[in-house]
């Protein structure tokens, strides 16, 4: 038509890129050879670093020439002086960047940024901060540039206040930021510690603290819940900033302590229990083969400097020393030694949250978290209430809800079996589907789980050293790894399981079902056969 | 320049350089058309046009002498049997009225030129050594990175090169700006007759890219919404990033708000039941605060207390769906001034072969009677063009627009201040400040104040755009708000405000008035409506794209334009350097005030 521009039809386009591609890729390849056997010659020259450059400048994941390439510059470093190298650097610092506009996430590139960042003669910190701040005015979220922009900062000083400012502006701009509000949880602990004598001092007076504490001060704690605040209002299903306030109203991993000593005269046993899992050794032989005699036993424990002593008087048959739960505050240790008005006013206003979003699963969560923290025994009923409601609105995770609730509904039979100071462990039709802080019950000797949905006794049942009777009537149990070794163990009642596999006999009352012949002690019998006799 | 003859037939002739008549004659050309795009005015964009600081002054002249006396000359010798004439009138006749011009600057330097002179580059050196600059120099990169297209580096560079002029905010002691210095550095305003945004997602932006006309042109973003409330300017959170930072809102607030925000983007059944109540009533059942719904109706939805429910739903849905497209705000500036944009239209016209002239009129129309059909046109200088299609400027048709319409003004002011309305951390931030109706004024005022880095406007000084309904003349109806928003000689306390030292007040036809359409005009005679009191471009555009498809139904409405590598050239067509220049030339016209430039057309 008149007048009108003519233009290519997209056939021919396709053609010309496929022509312009295919020529492309000749040439890479081609160069690509070249450096494969250079290298394979050991040849370290400008022509090698002049190829590696052209093939990295289209490709900066070639892992395989950032390693030739620093072959060659190591072997430059040798014959070439300080401020020819430091050319050489820096040239090598403008490519990078070249390569960073082509693929911001580039592993390759990053890492050879901070290899020759720290190797640079004369190093300009203050450029490498400036290109890390404008790579994160792009994307905010690159942990690439997040990761070499710690290792700037580290190595050039900036001091932590300036980082935590980085850190607000960053957080300001967008706060579905995990790498930032992270930053933020490793400055405050530098910036604003937490000081000893307003911190409650940590259970364990025999360990002493670490150099370095993990816990910020009251006053800036009361700023950041109240930033993080702002987040969760502002956004309630942005996780990270959930996940940063779990962080402030959390405290530090239990230390590693010798939490209960176990003397049991007739078995010449001794069985130990450990905060955290540790490796063991033999008790050493003839420790306790007197039968009448007083022992005192101390048991050290030279990993994390700690010990702890059990007396074993005449004439008692067993003993023990332990940390209780009730005197720990064990189970809420996940939550929190902040002060309780602290606490409850966190959990007002995430209450005050619920009430806007009730089917929120991140502020219910937390909800139940403050309340454990707080008074796990006096909230239990809401804190169930809590669980069935998450369970509806994140059925993905249900099964997380059950086990989670499982866990705290264990922490409270522990709490009430110590306040009533026996050593019966009851926990029953209260649809437990795991078993845990199965260390807390070492002394336990009868123990009953009925009628809830559990599906496994796990090795870790092994943990309870003294149980006589074990009662697990009604579950969905398919294995039973952990009674194996229950070298007291003398009544087992399974009634109503899916048990399938039993590989090995053990000796014990056992009931599988009502009518059932009951077994004497000492009798041997094969649980297998007898299983499938009854089924 | 000598008179040449343009070619004596063409497909559309377009009469009028505004925006919709721009975008047809880009839309035109583009499929192939013989487009003749002529202007009476010396400059592009009539109504919507940008003038540096001297032009203006030279606008306001021209408007206050009145238009040149018309010679009524004789054209009936061109014309056939069964042609009569329609006679077209100057456009400027009665579309702007009631100029006023306030000037609060000295007006000379308080010391010698000269010396003034040396001091403030002398100032800015040490300003250059010493460590505050640095804090400034990052602000301007930030307020560079806010941008969200694409970031030429030309504006540093201006900053840059000329040091000496931009130090004025950063002294301690500031130096008044006097009216000589703002005749020096008239050159560094771009100041737009109208005053308009362009929705992140609003029909411009898609126009832009879609026909590749984005490559003409680059724009800011908004940096915030304010809002002025019970006498106090407040900054409107409207982004996830601001309620989040927002220091005004409780966290419940913010929550409220943040779920309001979310919630209705998507329509629901409760939106139907407040069908026939005002959008003011549906706010307050949400449960937000007043704080909240003074925001939602005023700085969001920007609408009146008396909206309907469903306008004023369409309208935050339009906002909302525009945030965060290009940064924090919906909104985006052209930068060099509104009066860009036309222009750029008009430069892809040119670049597929529409030609253009300014100072050059159509006289008159020739009518086929029996067919009432528009056959030519009798251009200024008498030729006669055949043309099957005639598409004008509504000023054009003069006294036929206005007998059968009551005329609706909208009242403009714009002033040169010294200084932000609100100060925030960087001095360069584009701010749109909603005044709600009876705040200050009858109706509601929109105000967009510009800073330097938009290039409308001298380093040193805002530029403050303000626009409202009429009610009675724009001094009558703004100069009560500037008086208290800003420090004039008539504001009453003193305060930190900041000082005027120039404005402008002037009423201009409202554009949104239903148009002349079938008044008795031929039925291939298009009008277009000059600049209306709206926000955003939306009624210009849809305009244009109605007239394009009455004038070419089969053809698409502005198609990608290909890229220069992607055109064939033969031996008859132009060479990709004839291209560039023709789109060259378009844009040099307007410097050079050029009446004729034949374009290269086969």
């Amino acid at each position: 038509m008149h007048g009108r521009v003519k233009v290519k039809t997209t056939a021919q386009q396709e053609e010309e890129k496929r022509k312009e591609r295919e020529k492309k890729l000749k040439i890479y390849v081609a160069a690509r050879d070249a450096c494969f056997s250079k290298r394979k010659e050991g040849v370290c020259d400008d022509e090698a670093l002049q190829l590696t450059q052209q093939l990295l400048s289209s490709n900066p994941d070639f892992a395989t020439l950032w390693n030739y390439r620093r072959e060659i510059l190591m072997h430059l470093e040798t014959v070439k002086d300080r401020d020819e190298m430091q050319n050489i650097y820096e040239a090598e610092l403008s490519f990078l960047e070249a390569c960073l506009k082509v693929n911001p996430k580039s592993y390759g590139s990053w890492h050879h940024r901070g290899w020759v960042s720290a190797r640079l003669p004369r190093p300009d910190w203050a450029r490498e901060l400036s290109l890390c701040d404008r790579c994160l005015s792009l994307d905010d979220r690159n942990f690439h540039c997040w990761d070499y922009r710690r290792m700037v900062v580290k190595v050039s000083g900036v001091p932590v206040d300036q980082e935590l400012e980085f850190s607000d502006r960053l957080i300001g701009s967008n706060f579905s930021n995990y790498s930032s509000w992270h930053y933020r949880s490793t400055l405050l602990p530098l910036l604003h510690p937490q000081t000893p004598e307003a911190g409650q001092e940590p259970p364990h007076a025999s360990s002493p603290r670490g150099p370095q504490s993990h816990r910020v001060c009251e006053e800036q704690l009361l700023k950041e819940y109240e930033l993080v605040q702002n987040a969760f209002f502002t956004d309630p299903n942005d996780q990270s900033a959930w996940f940063y306030y779990r962080w402030l109203l959390g405290r530090a991993e239990r230390e590693e302590t010798v939490s209960c000593v176990y003397v049991s005269r007739e078995d010449e046993r001794v069985a130990v229990a450990f905060s955290r899992p540790v490796n063991i050794c033999d008790l050493p032989p003839g420790t306790i083969n007197d039968v009448a005699n007083e022992h005192n036993l101390t048991v050290h424990w030279t990993g994390s400097h700690t010990h702890r002593d059990c007396a074993l008087y005449t004439g008692r048959v067993e003993s023990w020393c332990r940390d209780t739960a009730t005197d720990q505050e064990l189970f809420r240790s996940e939550l929190s030694v902040e002060k309780t008005s602290v606490l409850q006013s966190e959990l007002q206003s995430v209450k005050q949250l619920q009430e806007l979003e009730p089917l929120n699963k991140w502020c219910l969560l937390t909800i139940i978290l403050l309340m454990r923290a707080l008074d796990p025994l006096g909230y239990e009923k809401e804190t169930l209430a809590h669980f069935q409601t998450l369970k509806q609105v994140d059925s993905m995770r249900s099964e997380y809800y059950s086990d989670l609730c499982s866990k705290f509904m264990i922490e409270n039979t522990i709490l009430k079996m110590e306040y009533a100071e026996v050593r019966v462990f009851s926990i029953t039709d209260r649809n437990l589907t795991s078993l845990c802080h199965l260390d807390q019950l070492l002394l336990v000797t009868h123990i009953n789980l009925s009628s809830n949905r559990l599906q496994r006794l796990p090795p870790q049942f092994a943990m309870l050293q003294c149980l006589e009777v074990l009662e697990a009537d009604n579950n969905f149990l398919e294995n039973l790894e952990g009674v194996y070794h229950l070298p007291r163990l003398q009544e087992v009642s399974l009634k109503n399981n899916s048990i399938l596999s039993c590989r090995c006999s053990f000796r014990a009352q056992i009931s599988v079902s009502s009518g059932t012949p009951v077994l004497g002690i000492g009798s041997f019998c094969d649980l297998c056969s007898y299983l499938a006799a009854y089924k | 320049m000598a008179a040449e003859d343009l070619p004596s037939e063409f497909d559309v002739v377009i009469l009028g350089t505004g925006l919709a008549e721009s975008v047809v004659a880009a839309a035109c050309s583009r499929v192939g058309q013989r487009v003749l795009h002529l202007d009476r005015r010396s400059y592009y964009a009539a109504n919507w046009a940008s003038f540096t600081f001297n032009a203006l002054l030279t606008w306001i002249q021209e408007q206050q002498e009145g238009p040149q006396p018309e010679q009524g000359k004789d054209w009936s010798s061109l014309l056939n049997d069964g042609e009569e004439l329609i006679h077209l009138s100057n456009p400027d006749l009665d579309s702007i009225t009631n100029i006023q011009v306030v000037s609060y600057a000295s007006e000379e330097d308080e010391e010698v030129p000269d010396t003034a002179k040396e001091e403030t580059s002398a100032n800015s050196q040490l300003e250059v050594e010493s460590a505050g600059s640095r804090e400034e120099k990052s602000a301007e990169e930030e307020s560079a990175e806010a941008e969200g297209t694409n970031t030429k580096g030309e504006e540093t560079e201006v900053d840059q090169s000329h040091p000496g002029a931009s130090s004025g905010p950063s002294e301690p002691t500031r130096k008044k700006i006097s009216y000589a210095q703002l005749v020096k550095e008239g050159r560094r305003f771009n100041i737009d007759l109208v005053s308009k945004l362009l929705f992140s997602r609003g029909s411009l932006v898609d126009l832009l890219i879609r026909s590749n006309v984005s490559r003409y042109t680059e724009f800011k973003n908004v940096t915030r919404i304010l809002t002025y409330r019970h006498g106090n300017l407040q900054q409107v959170p409207c982004s996830r990033a601001d309620v989040f930072a927002s220091r005004q809102l409780s966290v419940v607030e913010k929550r409220k708000l943040m779920r309001f925000l979310t919630s209705c983007i998507e329509e629901t059944e409760m939106d139907h039941a407040y069908s026939s109540q005002p959008y003011s009533k549906y706010l307050q059942d949400q449960q937000l605060g007043e704080n909240l719904q003074h925001f939602l109706l005023h700085s969001i939805a920007m609408v009146t207390e008396d909206t309907p429910t469903e306008a004023g739903l369409a309208s935050t849905r339009h906002f909302l769906r525009s945030l965060g497209r290009y940064g924090n705000s919906p909104f985006l500036f052209p930068v060099y001034g509104l009066g860009e944009i036309p222009q750029c239209f008009c430069r892809m016209s040119a670049v597929f072969g529409g030609i253009y002239c300014l100072r050059h009129s159509v006289s008159c129309l020739i009518v086929d009677r029996d067919a009432n059909r528009c056959k030519a046109v009798i251009d200024s200088r008498g030729q006669r063009i055949s043309c099957s299609h005639f598409v004008v400027e509504d000023g054009y048709l003069g006294s036929r627009s206005s007998v059968t319409t009551p005329t609706r003004l909208l009242s403009r002011a714009i002033l040169i201040t010294d200084s932000s309305v609100l100060p925030g951390d960087s001095e360069q931030q584009v701010s749109m400040v909603t005044i709600p109706p009876g705040e200050v004024c009858q109706s509601a005022v929109k105000m967009v104040e510009l800073c330097s880095s938009t290039m409308t406007c001298m380093p040193g000084t805002y530029l403050v755009h303000l626009t409202c309904q009429s009610v009675g003349s724009a001094f009558e109806d703004l100069s009560q708000l500037v008086t208290k928003m800003f420090q004039t000689p008539e504001s009453q306390e003193p305060g930190g405000r900041p000082t005027v030292l120039w404005s402008l007040y002037f009423n201009m036809a409202d554009g949104s008035v239903p148009g002349v359409e079938g008044q008795g005009l031929p039925s291939n005679v298009h009008v277009c409506s000059g600049p209306e009191g709206s926000l955003d471009h939306e009624h210009s555009i849809k305009q244009a794209e109605l007239i394009f498809q009455r004038i070419l139904p089969e053809e698409e409405f502005c198609p990608p334009a290909p890229n220069p590598e992607d055109i064939i050239y033969d031996g008859e067509s132009p060479t990709p350097s004839a291209e560039e220049d023709s789109g060259k030339e378009a844009g040099q016209q307007e410097e050079s005030g050029g009446d004729l430039n034949p374009q290269l057309d086969e």
